[in-house]
């Protein structure tokens, strides 16, 4: 059986699609995924897309679910690298996934989630400091 | 005695062509500005030709028989051609039914004495002559609407440039009404050329856009919805004051896109979000 993997990278979890997605394949990895959030209590979410030149709107709304998911297990999702015709056909579909975050590539991606988590940091150790 | 019109027209074919040619010579409409007279003689022989050749008693009282298509297929072309050099429906009308009375003068004169035989001969060719204009104007028709064609693919394919206005900033000015083929052709240029230049922000320029209805706005919200879905941002720029109050009034909500009056705000608003500053240079 084919599996996606998920690979841990200091705070975040990447996922490279590397095949394009049949819907028992997507459903495993939405649930692989939110496994591994919550197991390595990551603080953020990559999702490469770049290799994927079809998307159904089934597709549309796991990514959707995923982002969703995980921002319940306080983690981010960022979406990767979305070729211009599946960009067309989510919003042709009515899929617009108004509660992701996009970036053009992997590195854009990962600054995105570093300023995030700086952020978040930034306000964890405020509340450290007045505690004490 | 049974009469055989092609023969004798084909024996007069000299005569025909040559009335032909003074019919179309005194003619008000002769463009010589547009075709010189040996060309026009060219391209009249050889529809004669064509025509008398093709031409035998057996089809000429069947106009669509296919024996006549070399015939429309010579009329097709010289039809094109004209519709291509501009000349107007009613000169070319004119060149084909001039022919008509060519015909019919050299039948009168070869026929002189049965009227009743006359008049059914006239009739027949004056059908095939007819059918010819028809075939000239359908053509005409097509030539013109080809044009048309080409200059809308034209217009669509120059309308729509991406230009790099900073590093990690696109913006494209939108000309002429969007309906959705030219959203579509906007959306796929634009998402290319953020790929190719790896883009943060897009900005797409409205200020040559006639009138925004609901149905634009749509394409317009698309357009963004589908940049924002490839990781860059993307503002609208460039909206009248007139458009302002249509978008309120037709109750479009614009409320999840960053617009901007002018391209120039909107750029700036752009090297914000990119923590760019532009200062003027302190001369010493």
């Amino acid at each position: 059986m084919d599996k996606i993997p998920i690979l841990k990278i200091g705070h975040f979890l990447m996922v490279a699609i590397q095949v394009d997605l049949y819907d028992r394949l997507a459903l495993n990895l939405e649930a692989d995924l939110v496994q591994a959030v919550s197991k390595t209590s990551a603080k953020g979410v990559l999702i490469d897309i770049s290799a994927v030149s079809i998307v159904d709107s089934f597709m549309g709304r796991i990514l959707g679910n995923i982002a969703g998911m995980s921002k319940v297990l306080d983690a981010d999702t960022v979406i990767v690298g979305m070729q211009p015709a599946v960009a067309i056909t989510l919003v042709e579909l009515g899929l617009p996934l108004k509660g992701v975050q996009t970036a053009l590539n992997v590195e854009k991606g990962m600054e995105l989630l570093q300023k995030k988590i700086k952020i978040v940091d930034e306000e964890a150790f405020d509340d450290d400091s007045t505690l004490q | 005695m049974k009469l055989d019109t092609a023969k004798i027209l084909q024996k007069r074919k000299k005569q025909i062509l040559e009335l032909w040619m003074k019919n179309q010579l005194v003619d008000f409409s002769l463009r010589e500005d547009l075709m010189s007279n040996d060309e026009l003689t060219v391209q009249s022989e050889e529809l004669v030709n064509v025509l008398l050749q093709t031409l035998d008693n057996g089809n000429l009282e069947d106009v669509q028989s296919a024996s006549f298509e070399p015939l429309y297929e010579v009329l097709e072309s010289i039809s094109l051609s004209r519709a291509k050099q501009g000349y107007s429906p009613r000169e070319t009308g004119t060149f084909v039914f001039s022919l008509k009375d060519a015909l019919l003068t050299t039948l009168q004169q070869e026929i002189k004495n049965d009227p009743l035989q006359l008049l059914e001969e006239s009739m027949k060719v004056s059908k095939l002559i007819d059918s010819l204009g028809i075939v000239t104007f359908e053509t005409f028709i097509k030539g013109r609407e080809e044009v048309i064609l080409r200059q809308t693919d034209e217009i669509a394919e120059i309308s729509t440039p991406v230009i790099r206005v900073w590093d990690g900033i696109v913006a494209m000015p939108i000309i002429g009404t969007l309906d959705s083929s030219r959203t579509q052709v906007v959306m796929e240029n634009l998402l290319q050329e953020i790929v190719l230049t790896s883009s943060s922000i897009a900005i797409l320029d409205i200020s040559g856009v006639p009138a925004v209805d609901s149905l634009v706005a749509q394409h317009l919200i698309k357009t963004v919805s589908a940049t924002r879905l490839m990781g860059a941002e993307c503002i609208i720029s460039g909206i009248r004051p007139e458009i302002a109050q249509t978008v309120v009034h037709l109750g479009i909500d614009l409320s999840g896109i960053v617009t901007k009056a002018t391209l120039a705000s909107a750029l700036k608003y752009a090297f914000s979000l990119m923590q760019l500053e532009v200062r003027k240079s302190i001369v010493k």
